[in-house]
This record gives C-alpha cells, sequence and structure tokens, in this order.
C-alpha cells in the first residue's frame, strides 16, 4: 500500500514537473493553403514533442509583416517562430534580429534545401531562415485557347511570343483576354512583376553606386510593352487586379495566359474551384534573350526572433515543420500535389512527385532565377523581384502607384517614369545611399 | 400647423428609405449569402443570388481552423470594459464642462477631440515599447486601456452634447433641496440622460468592437478579438471568399443582433435634443 502510494505520488509529482516545464511556442503565419496545412498536422508535433505546446496566429499577409517587424524591432518577444519571407531575412540577418539556425540536427539534411533558395535566406555563412515552402514565378496558359489561335507555346517562351499569343488569343466579344496580368499597386504586387520583367529586358534599380535607374532605356521598353500588352489584350479594370483577381479570371475561363506564382497552378487545375482545369499547360516566364528570365524567386520561411526564450523549443518545431518527413506526412494525409513546393531537391527526385503536372516547372522555374545575380548589368542589391533594403517596401510601393496610374490611363508612361526616377533619388538621397 | 402628408408622399418616403436602406444592407447581405456558397461560387460570373447550393462548409471549416469562442470572449470583455471605465470618466468630466465650464472648457474640449486627428500609426512604436515594458502586450487589459483613451474624446464629447440640454435649474433645486455633488450626478443628472448615455455606451461598444489596428497590433495568442479572428482567413494568394465571409458574418452577427434590437434607443439617443 505504501509503495503503491508512493509510485502515485512519484508519478503526480513528475508529472506536475513535466506540465510545468512544459513550454509554449506562438507561432505568426500566413493565411496560405500550405499554412493552414502544417496547423492542421501540428498535432503530429506535439504528440512527439509532449513538452510543447503551440500557439498559432494566423494574419493576412501584410497585416503579419506590420505586426513581426514591429515586434521584432522592438524585441517585443511576442513570437517564437514567425514566418517572413525572403525580403526581410537579409536585412533581419543582417540585424542580428533572428537566431542562425546553422545548428540544426544533422539528420535535417540542410544541404537537401534548393541552392537557390538557401542562398535567398543565409547571410554571411548563417542560415537565418528554414523554407517552408519556395515559389517563382512562371506561364500558365489555356492549351485549348493556344490551339484554336494556331499556335504552340514553347517551353521558355520570348517575350515577343507571349504578346503575339496573347493578342491572337483576346475575344473581347466573348470576355476572353489573351492576358491576365498585376496591375494593383504594391510592393508585392505589380511591382513584384514589373521587377522581374524588367530583369528580362535589361533594366535594374539601381547602378552600382545606388544611383536609380528609371531614366533608363530599359525601363521605359518595359513599361512601354507591358503597357501596350495590356491595353490589346488585358481584361478592363487591370490596375486594380492583384493575385487573387487574376486567379479568379483564369478559373473562371476569362485569361489566354496569366504569368503569375507558381503556387497558383495547384488552384488552377483543382477541378473543385476552376472552370479550365483540364485545359492548363505551363511554360518557363519569357526572357528577351538577354539572359535572365521575367520571373522571380520567394520563399515563405521559418525564423525565430533573437530575444525568444523559447529559441530551442522554436528550433525543434521549424526543423519538424521544414523536413524531409513532413512533407512525407503531408503526401499522406493530403495528396503529393498538397506537398509544399520549392524547397527540397529530394522532393523532386521522388517519383511519386515527378507524376504531379506542374512539378518539374516549379523546380525549373526556381533554379532560373539567381537573386544574388539577379539583372543583366551588375547591381549592389540582393533580391529578384525586389531590393533588399529596408527601404525598398515603401519606395516601390510609391513607384508601382506610378505604374497603376500609367495602366489606368491617369498618365503617360513617360510621366511615370519621370516620377519614379524623383521619387527613388529623393528616397535614396534621404537614406544616404546617394548625395 | 403641421404640413398634412398625402399618402402618395408618404408611399414615396417609405420607398426611398427602403431602397436606401436595402442599398446600405447589401454588402452585409452579400456577405451573408456567400458564406453559404462555396468558394467556386463565390466567385462565379455571373454571381448568383439565392439559386446556389447552400452549404454551411465555410462555417464548419473556420470554426474547426480557430478559437471562435476565445475571439467573441476577448470581443466582448474588451468592448465593455473600455466602454464601462470610459463612461466612468467622461460622466464626471461632461458634468464639470457642461455645469461648471471654465474659462478653458472649449479649449479643453477642442484638444481634446485633436487627440483623434493623429494617425494612430504615429503612436504604435511609443505606444508597443510601453506595453512590452510593463508586460501588457497580448492582454485584455491592456487594450481596454487602449481603447478607453482613444473613445475616451468623442464619449465625453457626446455626454457634455446631452448635459448641455439639461435644464441647470433642476440641478440647482436638487442643490437646494440638499443634494450633494454624488446624488446631483447619480440621482438626478443620470436618470435624466439615460437616452443619451445608453446611445453613448451603444455607439462606444460597436466603435471598440470594430476597432482593427490596435487590436490586430497589440495582441498575439491570448487577447486577440474578433478582428483578428476576421485577419486570419483573409489572403492575397488564394481565393478563400466564402470562407472569410463565414468568418466575417460570425463576427458581425453579435453586434448586428445587438443594434437591430437597440435601435430604438439608439435612434432616441442621437437626435436627443435634435427637436425641441
Amino acid at each position: 500500500m505504501g509503495t503503491r502510494f508512493a509510485a502515485t505520488l512519484a508519478s503526480a509529482f513528475l508529472a506536475s514537473t513535466a506540465l510545468a516545464q512544459a513550454q509554449t511556442i506562438t507561432i505568426a503565419t500566413v493565411n496560405n493553403g500550405d499554412m493552414i496545412r502544417m496547423q492542421a498536422l501540428s498535432e503530429h508535433f506535439t504528440d512527439a514533442n509532449p513538452g510543447i505546446e503551440l500557439d498559432w496566429v494566423v494574419l493576412e499577409e501584410n497585416i503579419l509583416r506590420q505586426r513581426v517587424t514591429t515586434d521584432i524591432a522592438t524585441r517585443g518577444g511576442q513570437y517564437d517562430v514567425m514566418t517572413i519571407g525572403t525580403y526581410e531575412v537579409p536585412i533581419w540577418g543582417g540585424q542580428d534580429w533572428l537566431v542562425s539556425l546553422n545548428d540544426l540536427p544533422a539528420d535535417y539534411d540542410v544541404d537537401d534545401i534548393i541552392p537557390a533558395i538557401r542562398a535567398g535566406l543565409t547571410v554571411d555563412g548563417e542560415l537565418y531562415a528554414a523554407p517552408f515552402y519556395g515559389e517563382s514565378s512562371m506561364v500558365m496558359y489555356r492549351t485549348d485557347l493556344m490551339e484554336a489561335a494556331g499556335l504552340e507555346m514553347p517551353e521558355a517562351p520570348t517575350w515577343d511570343f507571349i504578346a503575339e499569343a496573347a493578342r491572337a488569343m483576346t475575344d473581347r466579344d466573348n470576355e476572353i483576354y489573351g492576358i491576365c496580368l498585376r496591375g494593383k499597386a504594391g510592393w508585392g504586387e505589380n511591382m513584384a512583376f514589373l521587377t522581374a520583367t524588367a530583369n528580362s529586358f535589361g533594366a535594374r534599380w539601381f547602378d552600382e553606386n545606388w544611383q536609380p535607374q528609371f531614366d533608363s532605356e530599359a525601363w521605359a521598353t518595359t513599361l512601354n510593352f507591358y503597357l501596350d500588352l495590356m491595353e490589346d489584350a488585358g481584361p478592363p479594370g487591370s490596375s486594380g487586379n492583384g493575385f487573387n483577381e487574376n486567379l479568379a479570371l483564369f478559373q473562371t475561363g476569362k485569361c489566354g495566359m496569366w504569368i503569375d506564382a507558381t503556387v497558383a497552378a495547384s488552384f488552377v487545375t483543382n477541378p473543385t474551384d476552376s472552370t479550365v482545369a483540364d485545359h492548363v499547360g505551363f511554360a518557363l516566364a519569357p526572357d528577351n534573350g538577354l539572359g535572365p528570365r521575367g520571373n522571380w524567386l520567394w520563399a515563405w520561411s521559418l525564423a525565430v526572433p533573437a530575444g525568444t526564450q523559447n529559441a530551442e523549443a522554436a528550433k525543434a518545431f521549424i526543423a519538424w515543420a521544414t523536413s524531409k518527413e513532413y512533407l512525407e506526412l503531408v503526401a499522406e494525409n493530403e495528396g503529393w500535389s498538397n506537398v509544399p513546393p520549392g524547397t527540397r531537391m529530394s522532393l523532386y527526385e521522388n517519383p511519386n512527385y515527378a507524376e504531379v503536372p506542374f512539378a518539374q516547372i516549379t523546380l525549373d522555374s526556381i533554379n532560373s532565377a539567381d537573386p544574388t545575380n539577379p539583372t543583366v548589368d551588375p547591381v549592389p542589391y540582393v533580391g529578384v523581384q525586389f531590393v533588399a533594403i529596408p527601404e525598398f517596401q515603401g519606395l516601390a510601393t510609391a513607384v508601382g502607384q506610378q505604374f497603376a496610374a500609367a495602366l489606368a490611363g491617369q498618365v503617360s508612361a513617360e510621366q511615370a517614369l519621370q516620377s519614379a526616377q524623383t521619387l527613388a533619388v529623393r528616397e535614396m538621397t534621404r537614406a544616404g545611399y546617394i548625395d | 400647423m403641421a404640413r398634412a402628408v398625402t399618402p402618395q408622399r408618404r408611399a414615396v418616403n417609405t420607398a426611398a428609405a427602403w431602397t436606401i436602406a436595402l442599398l446600405i444592407f447589401f454588402p452585409i447581405l452579400w456577405t451573408i449569402l456567400t458564406s453559404f456558397k462555396t468558394e467556386a461560387e463565390a466567385i462565379a460570373s455571373p454571381p448568383s443570388f439565392l439559386f446556389f447550393d447552400w452549404t454551411l462548409e465555410n462555417y464548419v471549416t473556420v470554426n474547426e481552423r480557430s478559437d471562435y469562442f476565445l475571439h467573441f470572449m476577448n470581443s466582448v470583455v474588451i468592448s465593455l470594459g473600455s466602454t464601462l471605465i470610459g463612461l466612468a470618466i467622461a460622466i464626471p468630466a461632461a458634468w464639470s464642462m457642461a455645469f461648471v465650464p471654465g474659462r478653458r472648457t472649449k479649449d479643453v474640449l477642442l484638444w481634446m477631440l485633436s487627440t483623434k486627428m493623429l494617425p494612430p500609426v504615429g503612436v504604435l512604436i511609443p505606444i508597443y515599447l510601453i506595453f512590452r515594458d510593463l508586460n501588457l502586450l497580448d492582454t485584455r487589459i491592456g487594450l481596454i486601456i487602449v481603447l478607453t483613451l482613444i473613445n475616451l474624446p468623442i464619449i465625453i464629447w457626446m455626454l457634455y452634447t446631452y448635459f448641455k440640454e439639461i435644464p441647470v435649474d433642476i440641478l440647482e433645486a436638487a442643490r437646494m433641496d440638499g443634494a450633494s455633488l454624488r446624488s446631483e450626478i447619480l440621482y438626478v443628472l443620470t436618470p435624466m440622460a439615460v437616452p443619451g448615455i445608453a446611445s453613448t455606451m451603444l455607439l462606444n461598444v460597436i466603435l471598440a468592437w470594430n476597432e482593427a489596428f490596435w487590436t490586430l497590433n497589440l495582441t498575439a495568442a491570448d487577447a486577440a478579438p474578433l478582428t483578428a479572428f476576421i485577419a486570419g482567413f483573409s489572403s492575397p494568394e488564394g481565393l478563400f471568399y466564402a470562407r472569410l465571409s463565414a468568418a466575417s458574418t460570425m463576427a458581425i452577427a453579435p453586434i448586428l443582433i445587438l443594434g437591430w434590437f437597440s435601435q430604438k434607443q439608439l435612434v432616441r439617443g442621437l437626435t436627443f435634443g435634435a427637436v425641441k
């Protein structure tokens, strides 16, 4: 009796100690399909790690960005794991705002991460975030409309072909527009597309001395090409169209082509939501024969803010959520087409994943983007569709408003570029990059 | 003498009132209808108004993913807490400004209103730092303090306007009968100003319920109210309009029902003193 009582007391003590030692980590993430799946599957992690509990904060992308930026800049300590992108990592890592992930366990196999993605998350040899899913951009097109136009999409089209095909596919009487492109102002909206496009036209944001380059011939060619194409083959009101608006247009059969994030491939080929699911083809983003293609590179990644009290538990969670085993767990529960793409080489060597129609094109798109050498002429910055400096968000949104105004016909391309140059010179001077 | 209203004119007025009311209500109605559609139907072109396959799937998904009750309780505590504390401060403040005005009363009133002109983001970092140091981040009490302070000018202004309509002679009579200051405010002024206080209270609850800057920026997992609940279902990369509509409907339903049942009180309070 006495022994049993002592044993009960001991187990009660141990249980209370375990409870007392249980750590709660708060994870801030965005409302994307892959993240929601991670939240749903996270009980597998807590089952395997009974000492760790998870609190989730899921927010819209822009709200989340503002929220975590405030918290990390003030060392507020509200979050233990943050979902951030390839734009934030070089800046925050350089400021020592993030905990290095170089000491993840050996079986994590960090060398399996796709090199282009890993490069975007590494600062001075330190990996500051682990990629949860990676994306680039590519051409999604209607195979039936392309055939009806008597054209065949090459695997790696040029901008000239895209323009020709867009005009040939346009049938305004039946509300079919040859091409749908982002027009909504914002550094992550129209400027993501236009910056990547400009790279392929030989334009760049700044020269090696941080002098803004919107007065260059290459930018004039880029913007005029975009405006002419949208006028001839774009949907009405395209200056208000972002990812979601174009997705809705494409899914309801109103776009011949759409150049946007590779993650859209799973949406447009899903017969539950897309009326054109059986008629979708993919191709690499276009180029102009100058080297860079007009595609971007982005990775939603998990990072640990410096100053957290739960760094080890946070790292354990990140190691689980970005592991090879997690990819298999998703495949087991949701199917291979729902596995977070673009992070690990081994995924693309998996024969099961090779059957997913957009798997190879996603990898090829990611591999064709180089964040450390994104333009034809040399630049002093990192980033394909962004410039990894803190001033970029505000500046690019202001420039994006000028370009959206040009698309809406409120100003000419020349005026928009002139305003963009003035804005950029003023901001870069104020920030001390140039005199 | 009041002008006679002809039946035709009454019909026109009624039709116009209904049209305007429906126009104002339409976005809410559309949100509610979309919440019962599938994601494909939510973006269908042309959109279907009533003839679609009604589904509760979005509500099930929203409830599976988020703790609605926690967010709801946070909204209730924060909005009621900030309103009650606000009223406790504002009633004596408005009383003194209405019945014992000083030389600078008007200036003080204007100064209070001017604090509402500052964009909130301008003071986000200082307030965030203060909250961090006082351990008030992601707490209900922290949000109650902030919402009390940001809505206080409006409460004082509204109550001041109502109190100014009450004849000062009545209060003087009470004083002559030996009423203390506390009794004067509690037993004479407050009962007479009940419609005004009630409408101020309702308006403040609505403002606090819908506040979406501080409630998003100062909370994380524990104290997040329904504004954060909605923000969790909005996505720039993915069409989840039906799900977002379901979350929005669940978030606005309580305040909509409150407004519906108390509209008589609200209108009476808002028009208090407008017609003499």
